[in-house]
């Protein structure tokens, strides 16, 4: 489903290469856990695969079901089926969340040259999908993110996982802000979107969040490359025996 | 329209001309500087004296409060200068040098410049360099666009009686604060102006005090700084007495720079603090405050121009006005942003406790701005002492005079802190603590 | 926001140049000779039939413009108005006054109908649920064309006509309130106005009555090089209320259009008056050319205790807009409101925000604004809040907020606020900003394409303001907004 190839890459004018060749095959139905050390270059790949500006591609491709995304804008890359979760997810005043979805939901649906949604089945879809992550109605008619408290941002952003039901998941620390009770909420929600034709890739510093999310692959990102992969035993080695290991290897 | 036809003269207006063309002989500068002078005086008699159809001095009409003008102080003696400098107050232990400028004109003797050369400070006489300086008055008299249009300057330039240039050296750091006191032993209007430069990585902190004893005359200032690259400036400066004063700040700032500025208006008749800072370099900060404590029948107007002519700078502006009895304050301030000036950040914020039935205060911050990439935000509130947390104290047994003083305190001090030197923030909070037990 | 998609449909569908509402009327009109003196003066008050005092009073306006000198300490810069080169009267020939609609030039009624104002009672009843019904005074050129639901809105007592039918039917009334807002000396577009206006409407709402409907005048400059000067008077007496809307287009010429237009309100006590705005003039073309200036005074007098006045505008039209509709808080009690939202674009220029100036006990007003700054244009919020010595707690709360699309445009904030009262509290709050990349970025990755992700996050920005509309405005209004912003982005 996915495939990166020998991407190196830098972000704006400064020319200091932040990934130096990553390679990565993620196939469908596939859980991969990319883990690594503050300044691994961990954010910089989920920025890269979603096309923001500013973060450039010098060498290397990213195809995404066999077709390079390089060209691509992030929303013509959003109706492809990618879906990034942010580790900041951004406040929009004015716009009430609710409205934000439908909207999205509405631009990804034409995007596909599908229908678009009635209100009734819409609002039914959100207000299933909203309960079964403890998200109330009074937080929807608020605007997008804000005032809301890091777990609530965080649920807000898988509800919309669900509701847009990608093809590959981003996860950008999702873990990040989070206390049990509300990582456990997140991570059920995300269980349930685990599904044989859908790949999730799970960034993450602390090991925490895979005792819950159960990757199927685990590799460790450093200086801009990856640098071991193994199954979920690793990230259990890594809780144990932190990064050190691993930050030399690279250079 | 604006521009209203003016076919009569105020007596001060007619006095001031008579003044400068009585004074020309006398007034130091060479050719360059008389051919400046005269152009500003010219510049000024086309305008005449800014009134409240001038924009900028809409809330301070200078020609409605200055019924005639005085004469231009004669300069005072050493002896006179001393005990006017021992009967102000100002920072009382704190260490530091000092450079006095007594009756508009830098008394050397009372002034620690041989101390300041040891350190890489160098203190010369503004008049020695006005006899000395060539084209365009070598920059000595120079005023930046956003300032041009000022009449009060125009009218400093053309009767500037002295000051003092001080030049911090490249990467000198000073030891002490460096206070340039004004004083003055005898009645006269003072027009007075202090070039301050820090060379390139010099940090320096700088206190003016002007403290005007004479009930009557006019005090008109002009200190000019100009900030090198990678400097770092602290300023503080007190305009207190009973006169009518009309002070101007101008601020050049170069590149990666930090300023720390805070101006205290209090209990003088009639007072303006004027200044004009601009952004020359990329990657500076500035952040600006202001005090107004006025009472009886004063008069407090801070006027502020901050001029984003560069990206990425970062300007913070925060003003306080506590106003009692009949008093009045201004406060004017005004960010601009260039095009091009993008990621500039400008925050302002004007605050007023209005004490008595009879204070008022008149706000207008504005914001001008040509670039997008840009944060800039200002706010401004005006209103009483917070009944809620008068109540709060009175409730755990303070009276309400001392809970008052108390809340006042802390509505400045909120400014006042954010100078973080130690020395000088208790200074300050002991003179806003003397103003306020005054009231008692 | 249903709004959205439907916005961006449209933006999308229509070419290079925006303005729709640019055609021209091909009908014949009267107009007075070009050029302004007392003659002309005395031609439109002879044709529309007025009492002498009001040929007086317009002759001691128009002697007292004479002396006065245009303001220029707005932000926006103008060629000299020619003043001797415009027409003052132009109005569609064969109309005096007609009695029904059926009198009515079927061109003018197929122009309303290409501009989407209904005129026609039976078609409006056909269409709409009674309670959204809405009355309309159509003003074409210097003149009212038709007035519609008079009948039903005079069974409630309500007079809603235009001024010059005001003058010949209800003079008394028309000569008690005149001026009594706005005087005819306070301003060079006002006194202007007062003596060459030319229609208008007029509205009165009894007391203790509240208007059954929403009331709406619709403006339309047609003719070349004409003047349009209206003037709108509205009372409400003790206890009424009334909303009211008005609407104005022009057609594209290259020229530029004079547009100087009074507006007074009078709100005596508990009586409450709501006026929303949909300025859409013709703007200029993408290089500047042409477009209409907007010079309005706009001034509402809330004179009884508890009475209300709220201002609501969407400004996306004209080359040049100068007005600042404003509260007089005299009642105690009263209280202002101010929302406005401006949309510049082009070569537009706005310098538009109000005054609330709090004289009784009590009042409070409110000032919500938000500029939206495009292509070359300047925008520019002024606005004054003043607490006389006696305005014993007087209340303001205003925000104001700009946001730049593109790096060749200006957004400008001049507050002014005067405190003389120590228990007066006032806040202001300012911030101008752009979309922010991290927001794009975020809409984008949800799958909005640019121009979505734009109207999306303007409409939020100006939601506070939409909201004050009446429900049939604030459709128009977003897709108003969106299509001002169209080509701003990339």
């Amino acid at each position: 489903m996915l495939e990166i190839k020998n991407l190196h890459a830098h972000v704006g004018d400064d020319e200091t290469e932040i990934l130096r060749g990553v390679n990565l095959t993620v196939k469908p139905g596939e859980v991969h856990a990319i883990m690594g050390p503050n300044g691994s270059g961990k954010s910089t790949l989920s920025y890269i695969l979603a096309g923001k500006d500013d973060y450039e591609v010098t060498e290397g491709d990213i195809l995404f079901n066999g077709e390079s995304m390089l060209e691509m804008e992030p929303d013509e890359r959003a109706a492809a089926g990618l879906f990034l979760a942010f580790q900041y997810p951004i406040e929009i005043p004015g716009v009430a969340t609710m409205t934000f979805l439908k909207t999205a939901l509405n631009a990804q649906r034409k995007a596909r040259g599908e229908d678009e949604l009635s209100t009734p089945a819409f609002m039914k879809q959100v207000k299933e999908k909203a309960a079964e992550l403890n998200i109330t109605m009074d937080m929807l008619k608020r605007p997008l993110n804000v005032g809301f408290s890091g777990g609530e941002k965080k649920r807000s952003e898988i509800l919309q996982m669900s509701l847009l039901e990608p093809k590959l998941c981003v996860m950008d620390e999702t873990d990040s802000g989070l206390d049990i009770d509300a990582l456990k909420i997140v991570a059920e929600g995300v269980n349930r979107l685990r599904s044989p034709d859908r790949a999730m890739v799970v960034i993450t510093h602390y090991q925490r969040l895979l005792d819950h999310i159960v990757p199927d692959v685990v590799h460790v990102l450093s200086r801009g490359k990856i640098v071991k992969t193994g199954g979920k035993e690793l990230a259990l080695e890594l809780e144990k025996n932190g990064y050190a290991d691993y930050v030399g290897q690279a250079a | 329209m604006n521009m209203e036809t003016r076919s009569l003269k105020t007596s001060a207006e007619t006095e001031l001309a008579s003044l400068f063309d009585g004074a020309r002989e006398q007034l130091a500068g060479s050719d360059a500087v008389i051919k400046l002078r005269e152009q500003a005086f010219s510049a000024f008699d086309e305008r005449g004296l800014p009134h409240r159809r001038v924009e900028e001095y809409k809330y301070s009409d200078v020609r409605a409060k200055l019924k005639s003008a005085s004469k231009l102080v004669a300069a005072g003696s050493n002896a006179e200068a001393k005990s006017a400098l021992e009967a102000v107050e100002t920072y009382g232990d704190l260490e530091r040098y000092r450079i006095v400028i007594n009756n508009g004109r830098l008394m050397a003797e009372l002034s620690d410049i041989e101390a300041l050369k040891g350190e890489g400070v160098t203190v010369s006489n503004l008049n020695a360099a006005l006899a000395d300086a060539q084209d365009e008055a070598d920059g000595l008299l120079n005023v930046p666009s956003i300032a041009a249009a000022d009449p009060m300057i125009m009218l400093n330039t053309a009767l500037v009686l002295g000051g003092a240039v001080v030049s911090v050296g490249e990467g000198t750091e000073v030891s002490r604060p460096i206070e340039i006191v004004y004083t003055a032993s005898t009645a006269g209007a003072r027009y007075t102006r202090c070039r301050i430069e820090l060379g390139k990585r010099a940090q320096a902190t700088i206190l003016e005090s002007f403290e005007d004893n004479t009930a009557e005359a006019e005090g008109n200032a002009v200190s000019d700084f100009v900030i090198g690259d990678e400097a770092r400036l602290t300023l503080a400066r007190v305009v207190t007495g009973e006169a009518v004063h009309v002070s101007s700040v101008l601020m050049n700032i170069g590149g990666s720079a930090e300023v720390k500025a805070i101006g205290f208006n209090m209990g003088t008749d009639f007072a303006r603090t004027q200044s004009f800072v601009t952004f020359s370099g990329e990657h500076s900060n500035a952040s600006l405050y202001g005090i107004t404590m006025v009472r009886e029948k004063q008069h407090s107007d801070h006027t502020l121009v901050v001029d984003h002519k560069v990206p990425n700078c970062e300007s913070r502006e925060r003003f306080k006005a506590v106003i009692d009895d009949f008093a009045e304050g201004v406060f004017q301030g005004k960010i601009i942003v260039r095009p091009h000036a993008q990621k500039t950040d400008g925050q302002m914020m004007t605050q007023a406790l209005l004490l008595s039935e009879d204070a008022s205060m008149s706000n207008k911050p504005e914001l001008e701005i040509f670039a997008d990439d840009v944060q800039c935000a200002h706010g401004a509130t005006s209103g009483q002492i917070d009944e809620d947390l008068l109540f709060y104290l009175r409730a755990r047994g303070i009276p309400e005079a001392q809970a008052k003083m108390l809340l006042v305190l802390a509505f400045l001090a909120e400014a006042v802190e954010e100078m973080e030197d130690e020395g000088i923030v208790s200074a300050l909070e002991g003179r806003i603590r003397n103003w306020l037990s005054v009231e008692e | 926001m249903p709004a959205v998609q439907e916005t961006i449909d449209r933006v999308r569908s229509i070419d290079v140049d925006q303005y729709k509402y640019g055609f021209v009327t091909e009908i014949e009109s009267d107009k007075a000779p070009k050029g302004l003196n007392e003659d002309v003066i005395r031609f439109i008050s002879e044709k529309k039939g007025e009492p002498e005092w009001m040929l007086e009073w317009r002759l001691e306006a128009y002697r007292r413009w004479l002396t006065m000198a245009e303001p220029t300490w707005a932000r926006v810069s103008y060629p000299q108005i020619e003043f001797n080169e415009l027409y003052y009267y132009s109005a569609p020939k064969n109309t005096p006054g007609p009695k029904s609609l059926d009198e009515v030039d079927p061109e003018l009624l197929a122009t309303y109908e290409k501009l989407g104002i209904p005129l026609r009672e039976q078609e409006i009843l056909a269409g709409v649920e009674p309670k959204n019904r809405v009355a309309v005074d159509a003003v074409f050129d210097s003149v009212s064309v038709v007035t519609t639901f008079k009948e039903e809105l005079k069974k409630a007592g309500v007079i809603f006509c235009s001024i010059s039918e005001a003058l010949r039917e209800h003079p008394e009334l028309v000569r008690k309130y005149l001026g009594s807002v706005v005087p005819v000396s306070d301003n060079f577009y006002a006194t202007l106005n007062s003596a060459v206006f030319s229609d208008g409407s007029f509205v009165y709402v009894p007391e203790g009555v509240r208007c059954p409907m929403e009331l709406s005048t619709y403006f339309r400059i047609n003719e070349q090089n004409t003047g349009q000067f209206e003037r709108t008077l509205i009372i409400a007496e003790k206890g009424a209320y009334v909303s009211y809307l008005e609407g104005c287009t022009a057609p594209q010429r290259d020229e530029n259009q004079l547009h100087a237009a009074v507006v007074e309100l009078i709100a005596h006590d508990d009586a409450e008056i709501k006026y929303s705005t949909v300025q859409n003039w013709y703007p200029g073309d993408k290089n500047g050319k042409g477009g209409i200036y907007n010079f309005v005074t706009k001034r509402g007098d809330c004179r009884g205790r508890n009475s209300k006045i709220s201002w609501t505008q969407v400004e996306t039209g004209s080359a040049i807009t100068w007005k600042y509709p404003s509260c007089i808080l005299r009642g105690d009690n009263s209280r202002g409101e101010f929302y406005s939202i401006a949309v510049s674009n082009g070569h537009q220029q706005i310098d538009s925000g109000t005054k609330m100036i709090h004289l009784g006990k009590n009042t409070s007003s409110r000032i919500i604004s938000k500029g939206i700054s495009a292509g070359k244009s300047e925008n520019t919020y002024r606005g004054l809040v003043s607490a006389h010595r006696k305005a014993t707690n007087a209340r303001n709360f205003t925000q104001c907020d700009s946001l730049l699309i593109g790096q060749d445009c200006g957004a400008h904030t001049v507050p002014y606020m005067e405190s003389k009262n120590s228990t007066a509290v006032f806040e202001h709050e300012a911030t101008t900003s752009k979309i922010s990349d991290d927001q794009m970025f975020y809409c984008q990755q949800r799958g909005l394409s640019e121009e979505e992700a734009v109207a999306l996050i303007v409409n939020g920005f100006v939601k506070d303001v939409i909201q004050q509309l009446p429900m049939e405005f604030a459709v128009e209004a977003q897709k108003l907004i969106s299509i001002s912003l169209e080509g701003s982005v990339g």
